[in-house]
């Protein structure tokens, strides 16, 4: 865990050839090369957008599926295995999945959203410009749902019943209730849950590299897929420069690092 | 009144909680109806959601196939070895640190908590050096050590909850009664936190399974390659047996769904490093 990591840092101030051979150190190089990418641009807004949706979206969802799931009703039990297919499931073969859902020509989503009228014309989700990002949004969402659910859940079952009681006493309507008593009381378990959140979809790799796999260029990347196509797929083959790109991802991680363990006010467990 | 008006909002609630768990299912029902049809009907315009002809046989084909018995096959020692060795490893330093105040215990708590929120993603350039230089590129031993390192720490994390909530008293006793500190291990404290083990198994056992980026980078000789990396090659520019491709997921993925919903009760409280109750 360390060691790689000192591995990268070493690597972003080197330089290697096309074959990965190391031709010497060159100091902060790869860093100003970095800055001078055409793509990079065009990458980070990508991120931004690719991390904020998402986890704005999940966290939306996941608050109404975890007030439902608190619930008792007859099937419960059911709807919860349900929701653990996604996050149990490989991500590579569920991202594969939605490319065949997806498809043009053979996809099961265009002829669907047609004959429920949403859709006039088929649309070629993964190989438009203007849809391919919110194909993999929502792709992304999808899979983020489970274990955000879950989170909130949690949070919720940690509430007493009695300050609902008292509400009642009160006269409190339902939503005035869940404003002014849950959500207050559900705010650790939600800080939790978007920090933790920002870190996996950040870190995303299997959805943006499958769904974004037909088109040329960076023009859909992430952070996380740029440096890995810089590394090891386009013409570039330059592991110096994709370790710097590397190196700010980290340095990326480890502030949302900080801010959650200080949002959950981390202390040593007691034994 | 108010009966029957609970009992409309259960149904109500039912209803609704149908209809999501079916939104949940739907994509991997058309994964499973795929994985049924005949190569000939993978290309049909407008696309049909059920075969014509229920070819299910695909699914014994891909079993029978030799290249998924390769993938699958290295699936199977890479995860089971890493399950192992994080089993192997936690064990005693969760021990531990539920046990005995030590200097460096909380940086050493702090230390697996930050390596929990890191995927082996953002590192991978690193490991591809690390490994490229140790020659170890196409060897288990890079998948499993990499996999094993980076699901350590919940491991750790939830048998320490465990062990802490052991009674000493217990323990104590054993030890008036003769038993040493391994035999108080393994005969007292191991049987007593097996909810605890069991989950850390599945837990490494199910990330090891779905791993993907780290197998892409180091495992490029094609009969080391996992069931992640693998199936792919059955589409590609070249070949396109989504069929095949979605047989492959089906078998992939129904074990450790099965697998997860064992775990499902202490998986929260393990990710979220006991920051909510």
């Amino acid at each position: 865990m360390v060691y790689p990591a000192a591995r990268l840092v070493q690597a972003s101030l080197s330089q290697y050839s096309v074959t990965g051979l190391y031709q010497g150190w060159v100091g902060p190089r790869n860093y100003a090369r970095l800055l001078q990418q055409e793509a990079l641009a065009t990458v980070v807004m990508n991120t931004v957008v690719w991390v904020a949706v998402i986890v704005a979206v999940t966290l939306l969802i996941s608050l109404a599926l975890a007030q439902l799931l608190d619930k008792r009703f007859p099937g419960r039990r059911l709807v919860r295995w349900a929701l653990i297919v996604p996050w149990a499931a490989s991500l590579i073969m569920t991202s594969k999945l939605f490319v065949w859902i997806y498809d043009y020509y053979f996809g099961i989503l265009n002829p669907l959203l047609q004959s429920l009228g949403v859709l006039a014309h088929p649309v070629d989700w993964l190989g438009d410009d203007s849809t391919v990002m919110g194909a993999m949004i929502a792709v992304g969402v999808f899979v983020s749902l489970p274990f955000t659910s879950y989170v909130l859940l949690a949070g919720l079952q940690t509430i007493p019943v009695d300050v609902y009681e008292a509400a009642r006493v009160d006269g409190a309507s339902a939503w005035r209730t869940y404003r002014s008593v849950t959500l207050p009381l559900l705010r650790p378990a939600l800080l939790v849950a978007a920090v933790l959140n920002i870190i996996y979809v950040f870190n995303s790799f299997p959805i943006v590299w499958t769904l974004n796999d037909r088109n040329p260029g960076f023009g859909h990347d992430t952070m996380i897929t740029y440096m890995y196509k810089i590394a090891f797929k386009s013409s570039l083959r330059d592991v110096g420069l994709a370790a710097a790109l590397g190196v700010v991802n980290v340095a990326l991680i480890l502030v949302a690092v900080v801010v959650y363990l200080r949002t959950v006010r981390w202390q040593e467990p007691e034994a | 009144m108010i009966a029957p008006r609970r009992a409309l909002g259960q149904l109500g609630l039912a209803g609704v909680g149908t209809l999501l768990a079916l939104a949940f299912l739907a994509p991997y029902l058309v994964m499973l109806l795929t994985a049924a049809k005949p190569e000939a009907e993978l290309r049909v315009s407008p696309p049909r959601l059920t075969p014509l002809d229920w070819q299910w046989s695909n699914l014994l084909a891909v079993l029978l196939d030799g290249d998924f018995q390769t993938w699958l096959r290295v699936s199977l020692i890479v995860a089971i070895a890493s399950m192992a060795l994080v089993v192997v490893a936690a064990v005693p330093a969760a021990y531990y640190t539920a046990r005995h105040r030590f200097r460096g215990r909380t940086a050493f708590l702090f230390l697996v908590l930050v390596t929990q929120m890191f995927s082996p993603t953002s590192l991978v350039v690193g490991l591809h050096r690390e490994f490229f230089e140790l020659d170890l590129i196409n060897t288990y031993t890079a998948l499993i050590l990499t996999n094993a390192a980076f699901n350590l720490a919940f491991a750790i994390w939830i048998l320490r909850a465990f062990f802490a909530s052991i009674p000493r008293e217990i323990e104590e006793a054993a030890a008036v009664d003769g038993c040493g500190r391994v035999r108080v291990l393994c005969r007292i404290v191991l049987p007593l936190s097996l909810p605890g083990l069991v989950t850390a198994a599945i837990f490494a056992f199910i990330a090891a399974w779905n791993e993907y980026i780290v197998a892409l980078t180091l495992m490029t000789d094609p009969d080391k390659k996992p069931l992640t990396v693998g199936v792919t090659s059955y589409v590609t520019a070249y070949v396109q047996h989504w069929n095949s491709l979605f047989a492959a997921s089906i078998i992939a993925i129904v074990p450790v769904v099965v697998l997860f919903a064992l775990i499902e009760r202490y998986l929260v409280g393990g990710l979220t490093a006991g920051s909510v109750k």
